[in-house]
């Protein structure tokens, strides 16, 4: 796939004799007028034609903003204070507003992370394709029109005088990235800027639009800058890598450098944190069964004036089993039900029927008020860590507040709470300290701490590590294993991410669109897959081909059957 | 589309039947015997009869609330105490001033203030937007009846230019007609040009932060083709929420300029009535008025689809 | 569907807003001291003028009695409609009395209106607003009368309920409250509604936590910001509706020496003595523009996604 005559190997000699289509000179960056220390300093690197460039760091490492500034769409309280940044030989942050503007679509683009919310949706998808020829070009009408339609085409959109007339919001996430990328290429820029193209996207649509980026950047000889947190799709991609931290370069280099010599310790630390998808051998756990799941649904009623309500099953005759000590993860693409699942099992949605036995007694029907004593069994730690404690409660009081529900002392919780706090990996000090003083992983461990607080003998982690960057979710994750070593809690871990699953998980249950299709060991469930959905699943798994933690190619063979976006070869 | 419309249609009904239990319930709810709030304290306790035979007081109150929903749907008002006349029939003399007095404000604001909105958010921040913003405050700070004796007093007393009050009809010739209307207009345009500016202001801004307004400025497209096409065309669903809703202010202040100006419509009526104590008549201007500023944001709800594609079932 | 994972969004979303160096969640979060928030709000100049006229308007208000004013309901026929002298600062009306003194108390009248009908709508508008927002059985019948209420104009309303009761103090406070209410009944529905749905609430709900300190510590607090935002308004507009209303011939008892009454009883001497009007109107609206001017500071501090919306 990666044989192209401009796209040569990866020591870099060809393209070095190339001219570079962007390059960055000591660029800084800072908030407003204000002469503080800027965001983002001494950024330099240049990309060559038909390049791939990934910029990875995690959040706060000023990634974005670089990449804001190139195209001069930086948020008004931002603005460079030095450097240059030369697009074909020209300084950008010396460009009038008009000449920007002339350079945005023709020379350089952009695409962005949310495709739900990068299009007009007022204006047809035509409409907004057809804007960039109108600003650019003297086509006609009809010429505008051919143009879109082939762009349309060449994005592989079916249908495409249909979704010409259609709304935004009549195409799924994939669709709509198609569209974004039709509006950045149609002018045939020789630069684009992929800020997190893929991040919203489910992986097997992350695929599909990473095959898509690399299949037009080959046919025109495009520089890309790809921006991302994830090592996988940089491994899948990248050419060259820059890594950023704290609104710096810190290392740069081709990928091979960096995925497998890091010449750097940050960035050592962060590739060997990115989770491999080889699981983990564990011997099988016999204790006895503490949560036992069993036919369970949960349908909505789809209500509507005049028509019946067409129920949606979001979960449908889901069975599974926990025994102490054993970490089961749930895994699936968004609207697979996962979710559904795991907040029905800890009641924070009604099943519509099935039952949920904690310790043997069901609690799939149990009132609201007959709850509770069946709380202090099943506690959930969430996603978001920063919606997931009161920002008016301090930590001591947040993590006390289940042993106070259930009549400890408050002396006896708050000494209690210390020692959690101390598990968790925090300073006991923290109890007098409000959320906001806190990092998201820390935030994340405060969570934990409150949900063991009541020594529960389930913990349901709904995509708990998912919104932490990659060398805390290591730390998260490694937290959750001794726990369970220690305490012999059993797990639901709900994940989208193979990759996580395989690290933590003793088994694994796959669900899509509501009904679990696989269910078994971790090991056989990830090497040895029965389901075609499940192999499509672990496919579509960026940068698989690698071991991370290892800096090598994944050595035994796991599930690796030849298709379009295996990894190229590292010499 | 038609289900969209129809489902609209649909969920106004209960509003309306919540007016109506709300104007029955009020008068029956208020301490005291209602024929006598109505009749007064010197009321003979024939004329109490009286009262309470033509409003059915006399009958069960879940009877009465039948009774006044089925006249209600007949388009039965109720007759006034004090004329004996229909309430309709009163509303429809009435009709003519109140009409041209808001039809001339709610045209004259949307032309004023959906530019001074626009103008204030490409500004934001700047001195321009300031100034319109602080104006926008004082527009609707002041209230109705004191901006119109301002004027009055500016204009007819100190300059001498325009009539103090009164209303001539069309019919009398269209400058004895326009002359009249110049000052109750602009009092009323007042707060509601304020109040719709600053939504249509914020409206924008709120917009201009979106994911889709950085595209069209990736695109390449310059700024005024980003706040004239991609943002105002998506702030219309707010501002024309707003427009609807601050009917009812409108309607409020059609009442308190036509005091101020003398003009002879309904809001003149609804005063009238209440210094006379008329109930039947108020409550069947309450109706009516509601009925109005219901219907109003019906069609307001009906012309979303037209800027929000989103919105169509 | 409730479907599950977005994928690392807190990763990408927040970084380009902040930078390495400050984090959007933290001045999210910062641990609310409202005093200090308002004390903050006070730094601009309009804000501090609007302030400095509202503490002035209340002084008056307080100390009415020591201003050198008379008593404002005394009758004087001797001297009806005089102009401005030594005796009357801002002369006198169809009766004779003092309009100083009249417009001095009338601060008080205005005050006591906006406040108490405030204070009665937020409380009646928080309770129902809860009941509404939480226990969700009652939720479609309280929002449909909710509804119809809005459904009416507010002064036709308050007209309406003024006309039935008759003119006292008490019936049109209750007149101005009742068509307020509503408005904040939305309020805390939605907050309520918005915070359900939070993680740290349904954490506590795994928790065991019971209704009352689920609503309480972790629910209620989330609409204090708004509601004092929203009070501010109400009180401003409670003081319009009173004026109007009584402009009207609708509201307060004529003896009862109100801006409004005072306007409605100027009109028929406008032409004579524009002052009637003129002083009472300009007192009400410097008095509405700055509690606006305040409501809109605040709401600028405490409630920064409101200040986007409206």
């Amino acid at each position: 796939m990666r044989n192209l005559p401009l796209d040569s190997d990866d020591t870099g000699c060809d393209t070095d004799r190339e001219k570079p289509v962007l390059q960055i000179e000591d660029l800084a960056i800072q908030i407003g007028g204000s002469a503080a220390r800027p965001v983002i300093r001494n950024v330099s690197y240049d990309i060559k034609p038909g390049e791939t460039l990934c910029v990875v760091g995690e959040s706060g490492s000023g990634k974005s903003v670089t990449s804001l500034a190139i195209m001069g769409l930086l948020p008004d309280a931002l603005r460079s204070c030095g450097g240059r940044v030369l697009l074909d030989g020209e300084d950008v942050l010396k460009a009038s507003p008009a000449r920007l503007r002339e350079l945005r679509a023709t020379r350089m683009a952009m695409i962005f992370q949310e495709p739900m919310t990068a299009l007009n949706p007022a204006e047809t998808i035509g409409r907004q394709i057809d804007e960039v020829l109108r600003i650019h070009t003297k086509l006609g009408r009809k010429e505008r029109r051919r143009r879109v339609l082939a762009m349309l085409e060449s994005v592989h959109l079916p249908d495409i005088e249909r979704i010409y007339d259609a709304y935004p919001h009549q195409l799924s996430g994939g669709q709509r990235q198609r569209v974004v990328i039709s509006i950045a290429l149609i002018l045939r820029p020789k630069l684009l800027i992929a800020d997190e193209p893929t991040t919203a996207l489910d992986v097997t649509t992350q695929k599909q639009i990473l095959a898509l980026i690399r299949e037009l950047q080959q046919k025109h000889n495009t520089a890309v800058l790809f921006i991302t947190h994830d090592f996988g799709v940089v491994a899948e991609i990248a050419d060259r890598i820059v890594v950023m931290n704290s609104g710096q370069v810190i290392e740069v280099g081709t990928r091979e450098e960096i995925l497998a010599h890091p010449r750097e310790a940050y960035t050592r630390m962060l590739v060997s944190s990115v989770p491999s998808l080889v699981p983990k051998r564990r011997e099988a756990e016999r204790n006895e069964v503490v949560l036992d799941v069993c036919g369970l649904s949960k349908t909505y009623a789809d209500k509507r004036l005049f028509r019946r309500g067409r129920p949606v099953a979001a979960a449908q005759d889901v069975n599974l089993t926990l025994r102490r000590g054993e970490i089961v993860g749930i895994v699936g693409e968004s609207g697979s039900g996962k979710s559904t699942v795991a907040r029905c099992i800890v009641r924070l949605l009604d099943p519509t029927s099935g039952t949920i036995r904690i310790h043997g007694s069901d609690i799939a029907q149990t009132s609201r008020s007959h709850l509770r004593p069946f709380r202090r069994r099943i506690q959930i730690v969430f996603q978001d860590p920063y919606r997931s404690l009161n920002p008016r409660v301090k930590v001591g009081d947040a993590v006390v507040e289940g042993l106070l529900n259930f009549g400890t002392p408050r002396d006896d919780a708050m000494a209690k709470a210390k020692n959690l706090l101390r598990t968790v990996g925090l300073d006991e000090e923290a109890i007098h300290r409000y959320p906001h003083q806190f990092s998201g992983g820390q935030r994340q461990r405060i969570c934990i701490a409150r949900a063991l607080a009541l020594e529960p003998d389930v913990l349901v982690a709904d995509e708990a590590v998912s919104a932490l960057d990659v060398s805390v979710q290591a730390q998260v994750l490694r937290l959750l294993d001794e726990i369970r070593e220690r305490t012999g809690i059993a797990v639901l871990f709900i994940t989208h991410d193979l990759r996580v699953a395989a690290q933590i998980c003793d088994g694994i249950v796959v669900m899509q669109n509501g009904r679990i299709i696989e269910a078994g060991p971790a090991e056989e469930v990830l090497t040895a897959p029965r389901q075609a959905y499940t192999r499509t699943l672990i496919e579509a798994a960026p940068g698989r081909g690698w071991d991370f933690q290892n800096f090598r190619p994944l050595q035994i063979d796991s599930a690796k059957p030849a298709d379009a976006m295996q990894p190229k070869q590292i010499h | 589309m038609l289900a969209y419309v129809v489902r609209r249609l649909l969920a106004t009904l209960p509003v309306i039947v919540m007016v109506a239990v709300v104007v029955f319930a009020m008068l029956r709810l208020t301490p005291g015997d209602p024929a006598a709030i109505i009749a007064g304290n010197d009321a003979t306790a024939e004329q109490l009869q009286q009262i309470r035979q033509s409003m059915g007081l006399d009958k069960p109150i879940y009877q009465q609330l039948i009774q006044w929903i089925a006249q209600l749907l007949q388009g039965d008002l109720g007759v006034s105490l004090l004329s004996g006349t229909p309430v309709l029939g009163m509303i429809g003399d009435r009709m003519g001033p109140s009409l041209v007095l808001a039809i001339s404000t709610i045209t004259l604001t949307v032309i004023i203030a959906i530019p001074l909105g626009v103008t204030a958010a490409w500004r934001q921040g700047r001195l321009l937007d300031r100034a319109i913003m602080t104006l926008s405050v004082f527009g609707f700070s002041v209230p109705t009846f004191v901006i119109g004796y301002l004027l009055v007093y500016l204009f007819s007393i100190q300059m001498g230019w325009l009539p103090v009050q009164g209303y001539r009809p069309l019919s009398d010739g269209f400058g004895p007609f326009a002359e009249r209307l110049i000052l109750p207009v602009l009092a009323l345009s007042t707060v509601y040009i304020a109040l719709i500016a600053r939504i249509t202001r914020s409206s924008i801004i709120e917009v201009m932060g979106e994911d889709f307004i950085r595209t069209a400025r990736a695109k390449g497209a310059n700024e005024h083709v980003v706040l004239m096409r991609h943002a105002l065309r998506n702030a219309a669903v707010p501002i024309l929420t707003i427009i609807g809703i601050g009917m009812a202010s409108l309607i409020s202040g059609v009442v308190v300029t036509e005091s101020v100006f003398n003009l002879p419509g309904l809001g003149r009526l609804v005063v009238e009535a209440v210094l006379a104590r008329d109930y039947p008549v108020i409550q069947g201007l309450i109706l009516l008025f509601s009925f109005i500023y219901i219907m109003i944001n019906l069609a307001v709800d009906l012309l979303y689809p037209v800027f929000d594609p989103r919105i169509r079932y | 569907m409730p479907s599950s994972a977005n994928h690392a969004p807190a990763e990408t979303n927040t970084e380009l807003m902040n930078g390495p160096s400050l984090s959007l969640q933290d001045a999210q979060y910062l641990a609310p001291s409202l005093l200090a928030q308002l004390i903050s709000a006070l730094r601009s100049v309009p804000a501090l003028v609007a302030f400095v006229v509202i503490v002035t308007v209340v002084l008056v208000a307080l100390l009415a009695p020591f201003l050198g004013t008379v008593d404002p309901v005394a009758i004087d026929p001797a001297s009806r409609l005089s102009r401005v002298s030594a005796e009357h600062w801002l002369g006198t009306d169809a009766f004779g009395r003092d309009t100083y003194s009249r417009v001095i108390y009338g601060a008080r009248v205005s005050l006591l209106v906006g406040a108490g009908a405030t204070l009665m709508s937020l409380v009646l508008g928080v309770l129902i607003g809860v009941i509404a927002g939480y226990f969700r059985t009652a939720d479609a019948v309280v929002m449909r009368i909710m509804d119809g209420i809005m459904a009416i104009p507010s002064i036709l309303l308050a007209i309406a309920l003024v006309s039935l009761t008759g003119g006292s103090l008490l019936t049109v406070l209750a007149a101005i409250t009742i068509p307020e209410v509503p408005r904040v009944v939305r309020l805390v529905r939605g907050v309520i509604l918005t915070v359900r749905t939070e993680p740290y609430v349904e954490a506590a709900i795994s928790l065991g936590t019971g209704t009352p300190t689920l609503l309480v510590r972790h629910m209620l607090p989330n609409t204090i910001a708004p509601l004092i935002v929203q009070g501010t308004y109400i009180f401003a507009a409670a003081i319009l509706i009173e004026a109007t209303l009584s402009f009207l011939g609708a509201g307060l008892p004529p003896e009862i020496p109100s801006w409004g009454n005072m306007m409605s009883e100027g009109r028929m001497y406008f032409q004579l003595l524009p002052g009637l009007i003129l002083y009472p109107g300009v007192l009400l609206a410097a008095t509405l523009l700055s509690v606006n001017v305040l409501g809109d500071v605040l709401r600028d501090v405490l409630d920064p996604k409101m200040a986007r919306k409206s």
